[in-house]
């Protein structure tokens, strides 16, 4: 097993290897969903550190007979072993590869330096480990190999929080079996962002995609700040149906210091659509996958990056079940009248379609 | 805002062209007599197929075609909410207006209209297979008629001791009653079927909607549409024409770009006279195709006109000498309209909207290959033979001195025909002097300078109030006529400074120069990368479709001939704009957005 992995090379036997969230954004991508680009440093990195700055003697000396009731002393020794694997060395080869890894991520992105998110990846659900998921440690906007090797150990050093570290000794398990992968991906730039519906919202329409967008960072469509521009794609032709912009005043963009300040937009800029045709149509194609791959209406947020190239900048950022339309009994259109073919036919020209009001 | 458009009481007659209304028969023409009728109704120009002036001869096919259009709505079938639609002519250009039954009588329609459409939906493949039969013979009548100038004296054998009691001189009036009658029965089997294929394919686009209100008319279009079909296969020949020339090495004839010379270097070897064997043998039926609507004898026809097909044989070779894969892509076609059915289908709410979503496709299927493949029979083939009879009869005329040329003929309405046959009949059998030599030119002059001026008037688009909403199902399907189009043309909407409005007929969103062309003579001054803005494009230009990026037209609906093809070739198409050859200039930047049915003249 290698140090490292590719979301792009993720299949399910290396989940134990990866860990759930790896797990989970490799599956995504290879169904097609493009998640922020990125890898992970799996449980043989952890191990292959671990072992290197031979961790199992400094765990058995500092954690024999820990007293778990004695808060002061759980506090004390488990900060101490975080300080030792935040300072441990890696071996070369394993260093190596993360970094060789990272600045590969950055060049396809053309970044130096690409801003990374660093985050634990829990390798079992039923492990204790998965208990704690919410504690292991994220580290955001984090820049150059260096500090990605750092956040790495950070992360490694979050399998040591005293919680963690109780609950392994009340439970009996053993702390030097315990391993932890880490996922370094890509912080999404948007140029824009938004929603996206599986259905139309307004009468549930299933043919079709339904896309919320506005400037900069998906807040303001999601908060409602911004009438955001709407976009109708048919779902299987992939085709735009309708198309409506919006004046969009302000939007929520980065600044310098890697940080997220609302912020005004010029309004030629603000009255001009913020997808182009193709990003409207990887987005639909984005949510159809999406729905398809988890078999019901979704309701999904997304944006399109400013660093990745033209037909891979658009990128799914969160999926979960559309709840309105797919809650209701859906109707039937041919009603039990119609199977005379013929009074179908009648009918149809009887009450022509451009009659309707929504023809 | 106005609420209607101009009486046709109040259109003024073009400078010059006083006494237009002497060029056609008089029940074409809006009548003081039936005033109340005429005001009350709402017409509409058809340019769809008729977007130039008519010369008087050529208003024939405009009368025999709604006629019969009429007659099997009203009188054969029983269409429930839809009697025929009437018909005038204003300032040379044809109007329409549909007429609705009387709601007392639909209940009476609607028993007769399933006894009688419902036997054509059951023996649908039957009755067109007859069809087939019935369009040939008629073909092959039309061709047996020749006109030629009458003899001396009879042939002593075939003639006079057959013991026939008949002459040239009978012979050549019955063949023009004849070329008449078959044209008229052309007409009455054109709409057999036409109307019920559309309204099958009405009830399964209705079912569409219904279940997806957003579905675009294209995405319907596209299930239904036929893979082989009859119209596109002029064009097949044309590009199988192109490969025999690479592959047999005769290619090279034709970048001498003048036809006598191509056919002489052609000549002069075995593979060049197989391959005009060849050429002969695409020829007929499929080079009898328009390079118009086929409703006007000014209308070129390839056939005819040999340097038409040459031509783009000739833009094919380039093409596939540069690598290009002509072939139309038939498994990559199926599959992908199987992948639309497919996922429509998935989506539906129940196995019983499946059912039903399926059996409506499978009766628009069955329907639909008539309805692509008509015009070929109908307005390209048979039209084509009935304009070259008419020419060789208007020669004959010539040589008489009734008038100059052999299109001179086409001045003359139907009926006049008739009086300058009877003419030359009588002055033939005395001998004497044919009155006509004296009496056809001036007139034929005069009209002439009356359709000269004619053709600077542009038709308003409709004439008197439109109803509140437009409902008759054919009119939109065919026309492209609905309530917002109308709107548009009342100077309403919400249509942008600069933006036009039309039908998304085939989807898809460019910018580029425009080429605004108003008669099929012009399409060699199209260039590659240019957006193609016209009256209306004829299937027979589908050549030129690998050249231009869009089509932007002022008439026709979603299965305008123009828009089928379009499709086809898969370029961005608007239809039904109205005014985009007057709006646009040649050399304008444009944006043209099939998927909204937009054009947008950028700068």
């Amino acid at each position: 097993m290698s140090a490292t992995m590719w979301f792009e090379s993720y299949w399910p036997g290396l989940k134990a290897e990866v860990g759930g969230k790896a797990a989970s954004l490799g599956e995504m991508t290879g169904a097609g969903l493009p998640v922020p680009p990125g890898f992970a440093v799996t449980t043989a990195g952890y191990r292959a550190a671990h072992d290197g700055a031979d961790l199992d003697a400094t765990l058995g000396r500092l954690l024999h007979g820990l007293d778990v009731s004695d808060t002061g002393q759980v506090s004390r020794v488990c900060a101490q072993i975080r300080d030792i694997i935040r300072a441990m060395p890696l071996p070369a080869d394993i260093e190596t590869s993360i970094r060789t890894e990272y600045s590969t991520l950055s060049a396809r992105c053309e970044i130096n330096d690409l801003p990374v998110a660093v985050r634990s990846s829990a390798t079992s659900e039923d492990s204790p480990d998965a208990s704690f998921a919410g504690e292991h440690d994220t580290y955001l906007w984090v820049r150059g190999a260096d500090a990605v090797v750092d956040a790495v150990r950070r992360c490694w050093a979050s399998l040591f929080t005293d919680r963690a570290t109780c609950y392994r000794v009340e439970m009996g398990y053993e702390h030097r079996t315990v391993e932890m992968a880490v996922v370094i991906q890509k912080m999404v730039r948007p140029i824009s962002a938004g929603v996206a519906f599986t259905l139309n919202p307004s009468n549930g329409d299933r043919s079709q995609i339904a896309i919320d967008a506005s400037w900069g960072f998906g807040e303001s469509v999601v908060s409602g700040e911004v009438t955001p521009d709407n976009f109708l794609v048919d779902k299987v032709l992939l085709e735009v149906s309708k198309r409506e912009i919006s004046h969009k005043a302000h939007e929520y963009r980065l600044t310098d210091h890697d940080s997220v300040e609302k912020a005004g937009i010029d309004p030629e800029r603000a009255d001009a659509p913020c997808l182009t045709d193709r990003q409207i149509k990887a987005i639909a194609l984005l949510a159809k996958t999406a729905e398809k791959h988890y078999g019901c209406p979704q309701d999904i947020e997304w944006a399109v990056d400013m660093d990745l190239p033209e037909g891979e900048n658009v990128i799914l950022l969160q999926a979960r079940p559309e709840t309105v339309w797919s809650k209701k009994p859906r109707q039937s259109v041919a009603g039990g009248a119609d199977k005379n073919p013929m009074a179908s036919i009648v009918s149809t020209l009887m009450n022509p379609l451009y009659a309707r009001k929504d023809g | 805002m106005a609420d209607r458009f101009p009486s046709p009481f109040d259109i003024e007659t073009p400078e010059g062209a006083e006494g237009w209304q002497e060029m056609y028969v008089y029940p074409s023409l809006f009548s003081e007599a039936r005033k109340d009728f005429e005001e009350s109704m709402f017409w509409f120009q058809d340019g769809v197929h008729w977007p130039q002036v008519m010369t008087p001869w050529d208003a024939t096919f405009f009368e025999f075609a709604i006629t019969s259009l009429s007659q099997y709505n009203t009188r054969h079938l029983q269409v429930p909410p839809a009697n025929g639609i009437a018909f005038r002519i204003l300032n040379g250009y044809g109007y329409l207006t549909p007429v609705p039954a009387d709601p007392a009588t639909i209940e009476d329609r609607v028993a007769n209209f399933m006894d009688r459409a419902g036997f054509y939906f059951m023996n649908w493949d039957d009755l067109y297979d007859k069809w087939m039969i019935k369009i040939r013979n008629l073909v092959q009548e039309l061709e047996s008629i020749n006109f030629e100038p009458l003899p001396e004296i009879e042939d002593a054998d075939e003639v006079v001791k057959s013991g026939a009691g008949l002459g040239s001189g009978y012979k050549i009036q019955e063949n023009y009653r004849t070329l008449v009658d078959l044209s008229l029965k052309l007409w009455n089997y054109h709409f057999e079927f036409l109307n019920l294929g559309y309204a099958a394919y009405l009830d399964f686009f209705g079912f569409c909607k219904q279940a997806f209100p957003g579905i675009p008319d294209l995405a319907i279009a596209k299930m239904v549409a036929g893979v082989e079909v009859d119209l596109f296969r002029p064009d097949e020949e044309l590009k199988r024409l192109a490969r025999v020339a690479l592959d047999s090495g005769v290619a090279d004839a034709f970048t001498v770009k003048d036809v006598e010379q191509t056919c002489q270097i052609l000549k002069g070897t075995d593979a060049g006279q197989a391959w005009i064997a060849s050429f002969q043998e695409s020829a007929e039926p499929w080079f009898n195709f328009s390079t118009g609507s086929g409703f006007y004898h000014q209308d070129k026809i390839w056939i005819e006109n040999v340097e038409i097909p040459f031509d783009f044989i000739n833009d094919y070779i380039i093409k596939l000498q540069a690598g290009e894969d002509l072939a139309r892509p038939m498994e990559a076609i199926r599959a992908e309209r199987d992948r639309v059915v497919g996922e429509y289908s998935e989506l539906l709410a129940s196995d019983e909207d499946r059912e039903a979503f399926q059996a409506k496709l499978g009766l628009a299927r069955v329907v639909f290959p008539y309805v692509e493949n008509h015009n070929f029979y109908v307005e390209h083939w048979s039209h084509s033979v009935i304009w070259r009879k008419m020419r060789q009869l208007g020669e004959v005329f010539v040589k008489e001195g009734f008038w100059g040329e052999a299109n001179d003929i086409f001045y003359l309405k139907r009926t006049e025909v008739e009086d300058a046959l009877w003419d030359y009949y009588v002055s033939w059998a005395t001998p004497e002097p044919a009155a006509g030599p004296g009496y056809w030119p001036g007139l034929v002059e005069k009209r002439k300078g009356i359709c000269n001026a004619l053709k600077k008037w542009k038709p308003v688009p409709a004439l008197g109030a439109p109803p509140e909403i437009i409902t008759e199902p054919f009119t939109v399907m065919l026309w492209g006529i609905t309530s917002d189009s109308v709107t548009s043309w009342l100077g309403g909407g919400d249509a942008k400074e600069g933006e036009l409005r039309g039908m998304a007929a085939s989807p898809g969103l460019v910018e580029g120069p425009a080429r605004v062309i108003f008669s099929p003579d012009q399409i060699s001054e199209i260039q590659q990368g240019e957006i193609l803005v016209a009256p209306l494009t004829a299937p027979s230009w589908a050549p030129i479709f690998g050249k231009i990026l869009a089509t932007v037209t002022d008439t026709g609906g979603m299965m305008s001939h123009a828009a089928i093809v379009c499709r086809e070739y898969g370029l961005p198409a608007v239809t039904g704009t109205g005014f985009a050859t007057s709006t646009i200039t040649t050399g304008q930047r444009i944006r043209v957005d099939g998927n909204n049915g937009t054009v947008t003249i950028i700068e």
